[in-house]
C-alpha cells in the first residue's frame, strides 16, 4: 500500500462515518442519570415514530447532569433533563433552569401516598414511580447461610456483618435518596445511629450507585440497598437474586422535565408527552428496564409478580419531603463521606468489634462489660453533627453556595476535615472499649 | 543549507500553533486556575483547602501507593521473565515474547471487569480456594485490586525494556565476574541487574507514569480515592469551577513530570558504556533440570495471569449469567447481537476518531521529525520538546484544559459548541498519542541516509518532490507503524474519552463499555463490545508487525 492510496482510503472512510453523521435534521437532546438499557429502548421508540428525528442521549450521573445543564452555554442547552432523584429537580427549578408548559397526561393521579407525582408549577412531571429496598443474591444467601432481611433494621444485625453493601449519597442520587428516607423515616439521631450501624456491616461503599446491585449480581456482595428497578431488572434478566421493599420506604416519583432556553422545545414537549403515554409507559415494563409506570392502567399488561405502588401492598411508611432534602442535600452526602465513606475501614473494624463484645457479653454478662459496650456503641454511631446544627439555617447556606470564595472553601474544607478527624477518633476508642469490654467477659 | 525556508517556517509555525492551541494553552489554563483567586490574583490557597481535606491527602497517598506498589509488583514479574530470555537457551522464550504484547492489547479497565468475577470476593478463585482449603484471598478488594490489575497489564514495559538493556550487556563483563569469583545470584545482583538498570529504569518510570495517570481502572473497580478519579468527580460533580480539580491536575503533572525526569537522570547520571563493543551479549546457557522446570512453572504461572482478564471477558461475553459461580451458568452469542444492534455506531466511532487521531499524528510527527533532522529552523528542538512533553500530560488532565479552555467557544458557522464536539475527542487522542508516533517517525528518518535525497535532488527534483517520492515512502515503515501505535493505543483510551464524551452517539467503544457496564443487562453486551476492541486493536497489532518486517525486507531489497 503506498501513502497516496492509504490516505485515500482513511480520509474516504473518514468523511463517510462524518457525513452519516450529519445527516438526520432535527436533534433532540436528553440529559440522563438513567442506563443504556432504558434510554436506548425509548429512543428507538421516538425515533420510529418521528422519522428524521435523531435523539441524543448524554448519560451522566445525576449530579453531573444537573452541572452540565448549569454549565451549558445559553444557546446549547440541552432539551429533557430525565432523571430519579427528585431533589435534582428541585435544584433545577431553584435556578430557574426548567421550562414550564402544560404536559400532563390526565389519566396518571395527582399522587402516590402524599407525594405529588407531578411539580405542582408544571416544571417537570413524574415519568415512573421508584422505592427503594433490598436487593439479594440466592445463591451467596444461602452458601454463607443468611437469612433474608425485611427491613433496614434487619441489616444491624451481627449476622450480615461483611456481607452488606451501600453506595455513597455523592456519587448516587439514588443513594441520596435512600439515605434521606431513612432520616425522615427515623429522625436525624436515630436514621444517622442506624445508617452507620448498616455501614458498619457493609463489605464496601461501593462509589457508583450501579457498583451495588453489580456487585450483588455477580456475587461480590450478599445485600445492597437499591432503588427498585435495579433490583427488578436484574431479577428480570435472569441473575439469582430477589427484591423486597422494606416498610420504611419512601414511593417517589422520577421526573422528566424540558430544559428552560431549549434548543427544541416543541420536540422536547413531544417527547415528555410520549415517555407519559400508555405507549411510552409500556416500554418501561421491558424486562431490562423493569420500572414502575406512572399509568395505573400500564400495570393490567405488568407480567405477574411485579409490583403495584397503586394496590397498596407496599407499605410506604415515609412521606418523603423534597424541601427539607433539599436544604440539607450538600450536608448530609457531605457527613456521609467523611464520617462513613473515607472511614469505613475504621467503622467497620469498630463494628466488628462491638458485635463480637456483645456476643461474648450475652454469654457471660458482666455489669461493667455492658457499660464500656454501651459507650463505644455511642461513640460509633452518633452523628458527627447533631440535629439542631442540621436545622441551622446560616450552617446550610454554607454548604448550598455553589460559588465558592477560596475563603468559604477553606471554611468547608476544614469543617469536613475535622468531621473526618473526629469519626477517626470515635471508631479507634469504640473498637478500644469494645475490645475491653469484651475482655471483661472472661 | 542555512537558515529556514519560507515553507519549512510556514510548516513549522503551523505546528507549533496546533501544539499551542490543544496542548500548551490548556494546560497553561488548568495551572493558572489552580493558581487564582476567583477574582484574579495569585494565591496559595486552593493547595492549602487541598492538603485540608482528609479524602485528598489521602488519595493523594493512594495514588502513590498504587503506582509504586505497581511497579514493584510488575518487576516481580518482568525480571525473571527478562533474565530467562536473555540468559538460557530454552524454547520458552517464544511465550516470554507473546507474553509482552498480551496483556497491552486489553485495555486494564475491561480487564478489571472480568478480573473481579475470576479473584473478586465471590470470584472463581476466591469460591475454589473457600471450597477446598476454606480460605479467602482479597486479592481484587480497594486498592489491592487496583494494582493487581494495573501491574498484570504493564509489567511487559519493564520486561521488553529490561531485555534489550540485557541483551545489550557484554559478555566479557560477566566473563571478569566469573573469573574473579562472582557466581549466581551475587552475579546478577551485582553485575547483570546493575549494567541492565538504565532500560529497567525507563520501563519502571513509564509503569509508574501510566498507574498514576490511570482513571478507567479505579472508576471500574469502584475505588474513587486516588487523584485521577477524584479529578474526574470533582470537576463533572462540582463543576467546571471547583477550584480542588486543578489543584489535583497540578500535581498529577508534577508527578509525572518527576517520573520521567528520575528516569532521564538515572540514565544521565552513570555511565553505563561497556568499553568495548561487538564482543558477544551475554553467553546463553542450557538450563539443568530443576531450573528448566522451575523457569517454566515461573511462565506458565504468569501466562495463566496475563490470560485471565482475556479469558474473563471472553466467558462474561459469551455467558449468560455469571454470579456466585465458578464459570457462567450456561453460554450465548446473545450479547454480540445486541451490540451489533443497538451500537455499530461506537465501532464506527472508535474507528473514526482514532483513524483521523492517528492521521494526525503521522502528518505531524512526519513534519517534526524532517524539519529536526533535515532542517535548520530555529527553535526545532522545542517543537520536539513539546511535542514529547505529552507524555507527562495525563488524559484526565488534558480533557479538563480543555474544557475550561474552549468553554462556550463555538466551532465557526455551525453554532455547535467545541467542547460538545467529537473534533475535541480526536485533537485530543492525537496531542497525547503524538509523542509515540513522533518516536517510531524520527527513527525511520535517523535510518534513511541522506544521500538519498542528495541524488534525487542533484538529478533535478526539488524539495518538495525529493520528500514526496523519496523521503515519505522510504520512511513508511516508521510512518505505518506510528499510524497503528497511534489508532490502537487511542482505541482503548478512556480517560479522556470520559470526560469529553458528551452524549451516546458521539460516543466511541471504550465509553460504550463503561456504559454498559453500568447496568445488570449491560454487562454481557459491554464484555462483547470489550472483546470487539480487543480484537481490533490485537489485528492492529499484527498489522504494524507485517508492515515493519515487510518493510525492511523492501528495503533490503531496493538498495
Amino acid at each position: 500500500m503506498t501513502l497516496k492510496t492509504f490516505v485515500r482510503w482513511s480520509a474516504a472512510a473518514a468523511l463517510a462515518v462524518a457525513f452519516g453523521a450529519a445527516q438526520a435534521q432535527q436533534v433532540l437532546t436528553v440529559v440522563t442519570s438513567f442506563p443504556k438499557d432504558l434510554t436506548e429502548v425509548f429512543k428507538r421508540a421516538f425515533e420510529t415514530r418521528n422519522p428524521g428525528v435523531r435523539v441524543e442521549v448524554m448519560n451522566r450521573g445525576t449530579s453531573s447532569g444537573v452541572a452540565y445543564v448549569r454549565e451549558a452555554a445559553a444557546s446549547n442547552k440541552p432539551d429533557i433533563f430525565w432523571a430519579s432523584a427528585p431533589d435534582a429537580f428541585e435544584v433545577l427549578a431553584k435556578e430557574n433552569l426548567l421550562q414550564k408548559f402544560d404536559g400532563r397526561n390526565p389519566a396518571v393521579p395527582a399522587k402516590i401516598g402524599a407525594y405529588p407525582i407531578n411539580d405542582p408549577e408544571g416544571l417537570y412531571y413524574g415519568q415512573a414511580l421508584a422505592g427503594y429496598g433490598l436487593m439479594w443474591n440466592t445463591r451467596y444467601m444461602r452458601a454463607n447461610k443468611l437469612p433474608e432481611p425485611r427491613e433496614w433494621a434487619d441489616l444491624v444485625k451481627p449476622a450480615y456483618h461483611g456481607h452488606v453493601a451501600i453506595s455513597s449519597p455523592s456519587r448516587s442520587g439514588t443513594t441520596h435518596l435512600t439515605v434521606e428516607t431513612i432520616l425522615q423515616g427515623e429522625g436525624w439521631t436515630k436514621g444517622w445511629s442506624q445508617m452507620l450501624q448498616i455501614s458498619g456491616n457493609c463489605a464496601a461503599i461501593t462509589e457508583r450507585s450501579f457498583g451495588v446491585p453489580e456487585g450483588v449480581n455477580n456475587g461480590q456482595y450478599g445485600i445492597g440497598l437499591v432503588i427498585d428497578f435495579f433490583g427488578l431488572s436484574a431479577k428480570a434478566s435472569g441473575f439469582p437474586v430477589e427484591f423486597h421493599y422494606p416498610s420504611v420506604t419512601a414511593i417517589v416519583p422520577a421526573n422528566i422535565g424540558l430544559v428552560a432556553n431549549a434548543r427544541n422545545p416543541e420536540l422536547g414537549k413531544r417527547f415528555i408527552a410520549f415517555t407519559l403515554s400508555q405507549e411510552g409507559q409500556e416500554l418501561l415494563l421491558d424486562p431490562k428496564i423493569s420500572r414502575l409506570p406512572v399509568l395505573p392502567a400500564v400495570y393490567a399488561k405488568a407480567p405477574k409478580d411485579f409490583p403495584n405502588p397503586y394496590d397498596g401492598k407496599i407499605k410506604a411508611k415515609v412521606n418523603f419531603d423534597s424541601d427539607v432534602s433539599e436544604a440539607r442535600y450538600y450536608l448530609v452526602s457531605a457527613i456521609f463521606d467523611q464520617a462513613i465513606t473515607f472511614r469505613h475501614k475504621e467503622l467497620a473494624a469498630a463494628s466488628k468489634a462491638i458485635h463480637n463484645a456483645a456476643a461474648r457479653l450475652a454469654a457471660k454478662p458482666n455489669a461493667q462489660g455492658q457499660k464500656l459496650l454501651a459507650e463505644a456503641r455511642e461513640l460509633a454511631f452518633s452523628p458527627v453533627v447533631g440535629e439542631d446544627k442540621a436545622k441551622d439555617k446560616a450552617f446550610l447556606a454554607l454548604f448550598r453556595d455553589t460559588k465558592r470564595t477560596a475563603e468559604k472553601t477553606k471554611q468547608v474544607t476544614g469543617l469536613e476535615g475535622y468531621w473526618n478527624g473526629v469519626a477517626l477518633k470515635n471508631y479507634t476508642r469504640a473498637a478500644e472499649l469494645a475490645n475491653q469490654a469484651a475482655a471483661m467477659a472472661r | 543549507m542555512r537558515g529556514a525556508t519560507p515553507g519549512q517556517l510556514a510548516v513549522g509555525l503551523l505546528i507549533a500553533a496546533f501544539l499551542l492551541a490543544f496542548l500548551a494553552v490548556p494546560i497553561a489554563t488548568v495551572i493558572y486556575v489552580a493558581f487564582t483567586e476567583p477574582g484574579g490574583g495569585f494565591t496559595l490557597s486552593h493547595f492549602e483547602s487541598f492538603f485540608h481535606l482528609a479524602l485528598m491527602r489521602e488519595s493523594f497517598w493512594n495514588s502513590l501507593y498504587v503506582a509504586a506498589a505497581s511497579v514493584v509488583f510488575a518487576t516481580l514479574i518482568a525480571v525473571p521473565l527478562a533474565y530467562f530470555t536473555v540468559r538460557f537457551r530454552f524454547r520458552g522464550a517464544l511465550i516470554i515474547q507473546t507474553l509482552g504484547v498480551l496483556p497491552l492489547i486489553m485495555p486494564p479497565f475491561v480487564g478489571a471487569v472480568a478480573m473481579q468475577l475470576i479473584f473478586g470476593r465471590s470470584g472463581s478463585v476466591n469460591l475454589l480456594l473457600g471450597d477446598w482449603f476454606g480460605i479467602s484471598l482479597p486479592i481484587m478488594q480497594g486498592l489491592n485490586g487496583v494494582i493487581f490489575v494495573e501491574a498484570l497489564h504493564y509489567f511487559p514495559f519493564i520486561l521488553m525494556n529490561l531485555v534489550v538493556a540485557m541483551g545489550n550487556i557484554d559478555a566479557s563483563m560477566e566473563e571478569s565476574a566469573q573469573n574473579l569469583g562472582a557466581s549466581g545470584w551475587r552475579l546478577f545482583r551485582r553485575i547483570v541487574f546493575p549494567l541492565a538498570m538504565p532500560g529497567y529504569v525507563a520501563g519502571a518510570s513509564l509503569v509508574f507514569v501510566k498507574v498514576f495517570d490511570d482513571l478507567g481502572t479505579p472508576l471500574v473497580l469502584n475505588v474513587t480515592n486516588m487523584l485521577a478519579p477524584q479529578a474526574y468527580l470533582r470537576i463533572t460533580s462540582m463543576g467546571i469551577e471547583d477550584p480542588i480539580g486543578y489543584v489535583i491536575s497540578v500535581l498529577m503533572i508534577g508527578f509525572s513530570l518527576f517520573a520521567l525526569w528520575a528516569s532521564a537522570l538515572a540514565l544521565r547520571g552513570r555511565d553505563y558504556a561497556t568499553l568495548q563493543r561487538g564482543g558477544s551479549s551475554l553467553a546463553a546457557r542450557a538450563l539443568k533440570p530443576w531450573q528448566a522446570a522451575l523457569a517454566y512453572g515461573w511462565i506458565g504461572l504468569v501466562l495463566l495471569l496475563v490470560l485471565s482478564p482475556h479469558l474473563g471477558i471472553l466467558l462474561l461475553s459469551l455467558g449468560t449469567v455469571w454470579s456466585f459461580s465458578v464459570v457462567p451458568d450456561g453460554f450465548t452469542l446473545q450479547h454480540y447481537a445486541t451490540v451489533f444492534q443497538d451500537s455499530p455506531r461506537m465501532i464506527g466511532n472508535t474507528l473514526l476518531y482514532c483513524g483521523l487521531a492517528a492521521l494526525i499524528d503521522v502528518v505531524l510527527a512526519t513534519a517534526i521529525a524532517y524539519l529536526i533532522l533535515r532542517t535548520r529552523l530555529p527553535l526545532r528542538r522545542t517543537l520536539d520538546f513539546t511535542a514529547s512533553a505529552a507524555l507527562a500530560i495525563p488524559g484526565v488532565v488534558l480533557a479538563i484544559g480543555y474544557l475550561r479552555t474552549f468553554r462556550g467557544v463555538e466551532i465557526p458557522f455551525s453554532g455547535e459548541l467545541v467542547t460538545a464536539s467529537w473534533l475535541l475527542i480526536v485533537i485530543a487522542y492525537s496531542i497525547r498519542r503524538l509523542p509515540y508516533a513522533l518516536r517510531s517517525c524520527m527513527a525511520a528518518l535517523q535510518q534513511l541516509h541522506v544521500s538519498l535525497e542528495e541524488a534525487a535532488e542533484s538529478l533535478g527534483a526539488g524539495k518538495r518532490r525529493t520528500i514526496r517520492r523519496i523521503v515519505v515512502p522510504l520512511m513508511m515503515g516508521g510512518i505505518l507503524a506510528g499510524f497503528v501505535t497511534s489508532f490502537m493505543t487511542a482505541a482503548v483510551e478512556l480517560s479522556a474519552t470520559i470526560m469529553l464524551t458528551t452524549s451516546q452517539n458521539l460516543a466511541p467503544m471504550s465509553y460504550g463499555i463503561y456504559l454498559y457496564m453500568q447496568s445488570a443487562a449491560g454487562r454481557g453486551p459491554g464484555a462483547a463490545l470489550g472483546v470487539l476492541a480487543v480484537a481490533i486493536v490485537a489485528l492492529g497489532t499484527y498489522l504494524s508487525h507485517r508492515f515493519m518486517r515487510s518493510r525492511a525486507v523492501d528495503l533490503d531489497r531496493q538498495l
